[in-house]
């Protein structure tokens, strides 16, 4: 394999990672922007997606419905999570929203673990699927899966743009996430503008769920502790608290993951999640706002 | 007074100490970890509580602290045996108990006091990510450093030091240490620049120091309470150290009350009781005529929910930022470690 | 018939700190009336009680008769109260048009909406010229039109304004408040705070002085334009 296919190849990869990243990375910088809160329980929505999809599969229901019960499933979850948990605590300080996303992890990880074993799930794939297609000859190679995750990330983000700049709510989500009192004083249903916020980054980071556990085959309760993790990384690089931050901090970071892998040594490969971090680190010390720079100020 | 009240201290703990062995063993192992695990708390309390800097990277020291110091007192055959690739000096050394506990600490404090340096300049929600990417660094070191650490392999054949002797011992040291701190005129500098960061940089108070001897303290105590905990295990691998352990710690911390040391001491004393408790009944239980099969799992979730329960009635916690007697009393702030309500600045 | 406004001993609070000490204010209907005095005498305190931007401590809040201390900021602009805020507070990342939509997110009437935007853009050119343009991107002058046409979008019977002439050159302050006439003469009521206490007694019929939380002056503008005390204070020196 010549450089120029490898390079390709990975290329495919980081988009299909970087997909996944931007859709969870997504959901979080949505709620952080409107609510300063930093949403630790946002993983746990690709848990609840791919547990729905996989149980409605099991059930006998066509991988296309299970899909759009995963997304839905997962968006039902994120209102509920707003109503119980983050709904009561509106308004506390900072650290009160940030514990409670940390209590409200440990309940939805314990409930997962309870209802489904901590052990992996295969997740049912139907056969086409899994069918591989080949360029340049065999080279470069992907499946639907992956051509899958990049079609629905990519009708999910134009779904998300239109939404926010076509929509009354989405545009008052916007105008919140600026200046909450200023949202206020014109009107803006802010209630409502939350609970739609959870309820499309949940919806968002089930379906990046469900897509994960097709690509790597199996779900489990705690699978997605670890994406949330990075996603949110990605947000910061792209910069915290905006969609054009989440998208781009998205595939950057798959990029650079697969950078990392494909490219560095093996030896540092294992060393990856440590590399990401430490970026995450330099960043917040020197550029806090991201690529795109962005500055929050907190107006009263 | 202050004096009577330490002796009375002192010889509440040898009573304690004197009766652990007669308790029963599983009561015994609980009693232990609930003395390592209010050294943790107690440590978080300092750095959280009281500088008002909400840090997550405790665990991480936790997790140092306890493979340093087991690499330290593992035996030398072990050592041969499993651990070939240890570096240097450290394949040939076998340390006592205490050296090693020390060397952990000291160890904790350094990586602290470098990584403490930049972090601590950051101011709220930024330091909260920094430190829980400190968390995560930690855990893929651990994980990769196959040659100490055996990697993600459970690491066994630690020795068992670890006894009420020992856990009552540090224990009191951590908490004379850190109530010394907390309720110095420096820690009044730490409490005030939590309430306002503006006006105690107004009225001179320099910031970063108070952080910082709150980070380093509370890592090395950490640390100490890391190889406790690991000569206890006996065998533990990195997922010991992570998450889980972060938000059970967290956990008690809250409920106990972020702003007092003796809050902490009572959130850890108040949840291990509660979990015990519901780890009984989730084995099933008859109420009457009805039987309640058995939950696994559902102890968690249930303190969980108690957790968000004490989030959205009472964040403050149990003790809210009232210290209980044994604490000499100093002027305290009135505002809470989370306040519910506007908090009054007082300079 | 009701009063536009009623402000009944009113007192506000910012935790121990006593913005407002029990004042009294009536607005009839179409009158247009000013608060005035120095920085932190509760002016920008009373206009935000009344939007419910801020809660009163005791004392009561009417708008035409019904009692609104306890209302959300959202449901009086329903009621037909538009606050434009101090320091104009335009939605810099947001189009001017986007702006102006966001003036009537309380509004249902899809095409009424669209004819107020043109007649905004009617009232004040420079925002049709730059509809399409970030908000922020506008200068002192137009995004303050840009912050009373917004509010203006909700159909106000009672528009509060809150330092409209801050940070603007004479020449703009006198096209703002030429408009701020218009809007009287179109039957809008008008509740101003300002520093600059000439060009708003100019406007405005009646005033009252603030001073730390209580009323100190009141009367007819003509009135308090000769009031010696007042024009010691406020209008001397050519501010």
């Amino acid at each position: 394999m010549n450089v120029i296919d490898y390079v390709f190849q990975q290329l495919v990869n980081a988009v299909s990672l970087g997909s996944l990243y931007a859709l969870i990375a997504v959901g979080l910088s949505l709620v952080f922007g409107i609510l300063n809160l930093i949403n630790f329980a946002h993983g746990d929505m690709m848990m609840v997606g791919a547990f729905a999809a996989l149980l409605l599969e099991s059930a006998g229901v066509p991988f296309p419905l299970a899909l759009l019960g995963g997304v839905v499933f997962g968006g039902a979850a994120g209102f509920v999570m707003e109503r119980a948990a983050f709904r009561p605590v509106r308004g506390a300080p900072d650290v009160t929203m940030l514990l409670t996303s940390l209590g409200v992890t440990y309940i939805l990880e314990n409930l997962g673990i309870l209802l489904f074993s901590a052990s992996p799930r295969n997740f049912p794939l139907p056969v086409w699927l899994g069918h591989v297609y080949k360029l340049a000859g065999g080279r470069i190679t992907f499946t639907n899966i992956n051509l899958l995750t990049l079609v629905f990330s990519v009708l999910a983000f134009l779904f998300l743009y239109w939404f926010v700049t076509r929509t009354g709510v989405g545009l008052g989500m916007r105008a919140t996430a600026e200046d909450l009192v200023a949202a206020r004083l014109v009107g803006v249903r802010v209630n409502l503008v939350v609970v739609v916020a959870f309820v499309l980054a949940s919806a968002f980071a089930g379906l990046a769920g469900l897509l994960w556990a097709a690509q790597v085959g199996v779900a489990y309760p705690l699978m997605g502790f670890t994406p949330m993790l990075k996603s949110f990384v990605a947000a910061i690089i792209g910069g915290f608290g905006t969609i054009e931050g989440a998208l781009l901090g998205g595939y950057v970071l798959g990029a650079l993951e697969i950078a990392i892998v494909a490219f560095l040594p093996p030896s540092v490969s294992p060393y990856r999640d440590a590399l990401v971090f430490a970026l995450l680190i330099v960043l917040l010390l020197f550029r806090p706002g991201g690529i795109i720079n962005v500055r929050r100020e907190v107006k009263l | 007074m202050r004096a009577a009240r330490l002796v009375l201290f002192a010889a509440a703990m040898v009573a304690v100490g004197l009766a652990a062995p007669h308790i029963g063993e599983y009561p015994q192992r609980v009693l232990l970890v609930m003395g390592i695990e209010i050294i943790m708390v107690v440590s978080m309390a300092l750095s959280n509580g009281f500088t008002g800097v909400f840090s997550l990277s405790h665990v991480g020291f936790i997790g140092l602290g306890a493979y340093a110091s087991a690499i330290l007192t593992l035996p030398v055959t072990a050592k041969h045996a499993y651990l070939r690739d240890l570096p240097g000096f450290l394949g040939h050394v076998s340390l006592g108990f205490l050296p090693a506990t020390l060397i952990a600490g000291a160890l904790c404090v350094v990586v602290a006091f470098l990584v403490g340096l930049p972090l601590m300049r950051l101011s709220g929600h930024y330091v909260t990510v920094a430190t829980l990417g400190l968390l995560v660094i930690v855990n893929v070191v651990l994980v990769n450093a196959d040659a100490f650490t055996r990697g993600s392999r459970t690491f066994t054949g630690v020795l068992p030091y670890t006894d009420i002797w020992w856990v009552l011992g540090w224990l009191a040291v951590t908490w004379l240490v850190c109530s010394r701190v907390a309720y110095s005129p420096f820690g009044r500098a730490m409490r005030v620049s939590r309430e306002d960061l503006v006006t105690a940089e107004a009225v001179g108070i320099d910031v970063l120091p108070t952080r910082m001897t709150a980070f380093v303290i509370s890592a090395f105590f950490c640390g100490v309470a890391g190889a406790l905990y690991a000569h206890y295990l006996t065998s533990f691998s990195p997922h010991a150290f992570y998450f889980p352990l972060m938000i059970q710690l967290l956990v008690m911390l809250v409920i106990g009350g972020m702003a007092s040391l003796t809050g902490a001491s009572v959130g850890v004393v108040v949840v291990t009781i509660l979990s015990e408790v519901l780890r009984n009944l989730e084995r099933g239980f008859q109420l009457g005529a009805l039987h309640v099969p058995p939950l696994y799992g559902a102890s968690q979730v249930t303190l969980g929910v108690i957790f968000i329960l004490i989030m959205v009635f009472r964040p403050q916690g149990l003790l809210g930022d009232r210290e209980l007697v044994l604490v000499p009393r100093s002027r305290r702030s009135r505002a809470a470690g989370m306040p519910r309500e506007e908090t009054e600045v007082q300079a | 018939m009701p009063e536009m406004l009623a402000l009944d001993a009113l007192t506000v609070s910012y935790g121990p700190v006593a913005a407002l000490k029990g004042i009294d204010l009536v607005v009839q209907e179409g009158e247009a009336v000013a608060l005035l005095g120095a920085n932190g005498a509760g002016k920008s305190t009373t206009l935000r009680t009344v939007s419910g931007i801020v809660r009163p401590r005791r004392g009561g809040v009417r708008y035409r008769g019904k009692d609104i201390g306890r209302l959300d900021p959202g449901e009086i602009v329903g009621l037909g109260v538009a606050h434009c805020p101090e320091g104009r507070r335009v939605f810099a990342g947001m189009t001017v048009l986007e702006n102006l939509k966001l003036g009537a997110s309380r509004r249902r009437d899809e095409a009424g909406v669209r004819q107020d935007i043109a007649r905004m853009e009617e009232l004040f050119p420079v925002l049709g010229e730059r509809r399409q343009q970030r908000a922020g991107t506008l200068s002192g002058g137009e995004q303050q039109m840009l912050a009373i046409a917004r509010a203006l979008m909700s159909r106000p019977r009672l528009l509060l304004l809150d330092e409209p002439s801050l940070g603007l050159a004479p020449l703009l302050v006198e096209t703002i408040f030429d408009t701020l006439a218009e809007l009287k003469r179109q039957g809008v009521t008008l509740l101003l705070v300002e520093q600059n206490a000439r060009v708003a007694l100019d406007l405005v019929d009646r005033a009252l002085v603030l001073r730390t939380g209580n009323v100190v002056a009141s009367g007819g503008a003509e009135e308090l334009k000769r009031d010696p005390q007042v024009v010691e204070a406020y209008l001397g020196g050519g501010r």
